[in-house]
């Protein structure tokens, strides 16, 4: 689509300028010329425009009060750290699945943290670019303590409520095939339904992404009556998007991520990291805050940038268990590296 | 004497009269029920069996919503609603989450703002509902209002923060909607009725287009068309506010509808009307201006109201765009793991909202309609 987009784009620009300049007058808000990239627009606008999505507990959700809070906006915050050294210097654009990719190809905001899984088809075809994986989600099962299920291969002959029209629905279908199970699909649209269907016991099982299922799990009154099977059907790594052909963004981007998981390896927490970045006496995280070496300004931001960030979101670690932990999740294969079973790995800072 | 006749006192003999019965009353609602809940077996058994019926829904539904109610509850703990569920209603989601459903991401601090917006809204409502104010100032009144809303809304004056649009959100981004929506559409609505019963060809066209085409496309797939498309035609950096586009799709689709609307009074209105005015000599704006609008707008009152009623309703669509209307807000609001689950009191909430502005604006168009038909009477 986004190649239709594009070629789209340039077409009918000429044409269509008259009209949208037009009918933008009053309320045209004119950002620097992509040209110059994006880091120096966000820089000129003041503030960095961050595309999150319109409500996903642990995620990104407004709270009581109405300020934005989660996994995601913890990543928006950090990068806003990392470029003004002010976390008040960012801006949430709710988009809903069906519009993110065009607010990211049409510049309406610079970045995406909007849990969007990597694939393919989305790398090549919409002009993005995915340059981390901050959250490796898949999809599972939740059964009922009662039924005595620990594997999703006791499910045979089972009847499991899914979403229909989501690669959910698809994985299901495929996962059974190949694991040879018959299973009978309850297909409901949302998934506020969907849960009440599993909860009266129209389905013994009920699937979507763990995170998801997690979230669920834990606004049940009794948490201890619903299990997650361990059994994880589907590929699922969740990631940040910026546009394609701004690798400068795209790195800095990147590295935030990295930074935040060495911060963790390395133990150094928002609590710790400004006596850190003058006492520690490991190279590798002088190299990271900023004490020896010029990483930062490699990135275009301030040597200390993980300093700033680190004070204000925390390491990986703790981002994850402000946000995802009180749902219920697991590290799993969030857990650094350094764990079993964990997938979080970091290049060298240096 | 003798002659003289004596009056003998005579008896009569009268029929006794006998005490009849008092008639059965007429009025009254003892005689109304009878005339109407129990007036044979089958009407009564089924008075009573329905009787039975909402009496106990009614008391089932009061113990849910006030008797077992749970009002509050501390720090997002929300055990006491858990225990509640089934039996009693959760209002401490309402009392707890009331300021995100009614103002969204708003800054905190700042909901006085659009609280106050909301309160001009109205305020502008009833002014202009009032005839006493239908006068060439109304339209001063209108511009004074929207121009004292946007500033609260946007700030950057007066000591007032600037809030940028997305952070909008709630009832002033429902009525914002509806009410430019339709303040817009209306006026566009009426010259596009009036082109389309234009002799000129050209302009009889492009109007006949402009409806069907819009008619031809459901409100969503202009929203998605206005959200999705539009941005890729526009050069590079360059964004019109999300909101602003919405706004402009509703006004383009409400516009379609009202234009029909508007064109079945016209058609409504007897041939002799328009030859009366021209045989008077008016121009064509004196003649649609005092002689036919006048008329056809009186004739098509309910639908359109009906029209305005809907479209208010319809603005909640802007969630697939990612605005946050009072739906979306009431729906987000319980995305949070601690209130999942107590969806049913944020509806009711929301809907008992919509249902004040709609049934207030189908009041008034009903006193409208007496008071501009009296002519009509019989």
């Amino acid at each position: 689509m986004t190649f239709f987009g594009q070629t789209l784009k340039a077409g009918l620009r000429a044409a269509a300028f008259a009209v949208a300049a037009l009918a933008a007058a009053p309320a045209v808000a004119q950002a620097p010329a992509q040209a110059t990239g994006t880091l120096d627009a966000i820089r000129a606008r003041g503030s960095l425009i961050c595309g999150v999505t319109t409500g996903l507990a642990g995620f990104a959700q407004p709270d009581s009060q109405g300020v934005w809070r989660g996994f995601d906006v913890d990543y928006c915050r950090a990068l806003a750290v990392a470029i003004f050294n002010d976390v008040s210097k960012v801006r949430y654009v709710p988009t809903t699945a069906q519009v993110r990719f065009t607010a990211l190809q049409s510049g309406e905001v610079d970045v995406l943290f909007r849990n969007t899984t990597w694939t393919l088809t989305r790398d090549t075809s919409l002009g993005l670019d995915i340059p981390a994986i901050n959250f490796y989600d898949g999809q599972g099962f939740m059964v009922k303590r009662s039924a005595n299920v620990t594997s999703a291969r006791q499910l045979d002959g089972a009847t499991i409520c899914v979403q229909p029209g989501t690669t959910t629905e698809q994985n299901l279908s495929d996962w059974a095939r190949s694991a040879r199970i018959r299973f009978t699909p309850v297909v409901i649209e949302r998934l506020e339904d969907n849960v009440a269907a599993y909860l009266t016991g129209r389905c013994d099982a009920f699937t979507t992404d763990v995170s998801g299922l997690a979230a669920t799990r834990s606004a049940q009154s009794q948490p201890n009556d619903h299990v997650i099977l361990p059994d994880v059907i589907s590929k699922e790594p969740l990631g940040p998007l910026v546009r394609h052909g701004d690798q400068r963004f795209a790195d800095l981007v990147r590295w935030l991520h990295f930074g935040l998981i060495t911060a963790e390896e390395y133990e150094i927490t928002a609590a710790n990291v400004v006596q850190a970045s003058t006492t520690d006496t490991r190279p590798d995280v002088q190299r990271l805050l900023g004490r020896t070496s010029e990483l930062g300004q490699m990135l275009g931001v301030d040597n200390r940038w993980m300093v700033n960030i680190l004070r204000v979101t925390g390491n990986y670690g703790e981002i994850f268990t402000r946000n995802l932990t009180p749902l219920g999740l697991q590290r799993g294969p969030n857990a650094l590296w350094t764990t079993p079973g964990g997938l979080q790995y970091a290049p060298p800072f240096r | 004497m003798a002659s003289d006749t004596t009056l003998t006192p005579v008896t009569i003999p009268a029929a006794p009269i006998e005490a009849r019965n008092a008639p059965i009353s007429v009025v009254g609602p003892v005689a109304w029920a009878r005339a109407n809940l129990f007036s044979g077996p089958v009407s009564t058994a089924v008075t009573l069996a329905l009787g039975y019926l909402i009496i106990r829904w009614a008391i089932g539904f009061i113990d849910w919503a006030f008797i077992n109610a749970v009002w509050s509850v501390p720090n997002n703990q929300t055990q006491a609603c858990r225990d509640a569920r089934g039996v009693g209603a959760c209002w401490a989601v309402v009392t707890e989450k009331h300021r995100f459903i009614l103002f969204g991401t708003y800054p905190y601090e700042e909901h006085w703002r659009p609280a106050l917006a909301c309160v001009v809204f109205v305020g502008l409502y009833i002014v202009s509902a009032m005839r006493r104010f239908w006068r060439k100032e109304l339209a001063l009144i209108w511009i004074a209002a929207l121009t004292t809303i946007g500033v609260l809304m946007w700030g950057g004056v007066l000591g007032m923060p600037y809030v940028a649009q997305e952070r909008w959100g709630g009832l002033p981004i429902t009525l914002i909607l509806s009410t430019f929506g339709l303040a817009f559409a209306f006026p566009l609505a009426i010259m596009v009725a009036l082109g389309r019963r234009s002799r000129m060809p050209a302009i009889k066209a492009i109007c006949v287009l402009y409806v069907e085409l819009i008619r031809g496309v459901p409100l969503i797939s202009l929203l998605f068309m206005a959200s999705v498309m539009f941005p890729l035609f526009l050069p590079e950096g360059m964004n019109i506010d999300k909101l602003l586009r919405a706004q402009i799709a509703i006004i383009l689709f409400a516009g379609a509808y009202l234009a029909e609307v508007v064109r079945a009074g016209l058609q409504a209105l007897p041939k002799g009307q328009y030859e009366a005015a021209d045989a008077l000599g008016l121009s064509y704006w004196n003649k649609t201006g005092f002689i036919i609008l006048p008329q056809a707008l009186r004739m098509v009152i309910p639908p359109l109201v009906n029209t305005f009623i809907g479209f208010f309703k319809d603005t909640s669509l802007v969630l697939i765009i990612g605005i946050f209307d009072l739906l979306t807000a009431g729906k987000t609001a319980i995305v949070e793991p601690a209130w999942q689950g107590f969806g049913v009191e944020v509806y009711i909430t929301i809907g008992l909202i919509y249902f004040a502005f709609c049934f207030a604006m189908s009041k008034y168009s009903q006193s409208l309609e007496t008071e501009l038909n009296q002519h009509r009477r019989r």
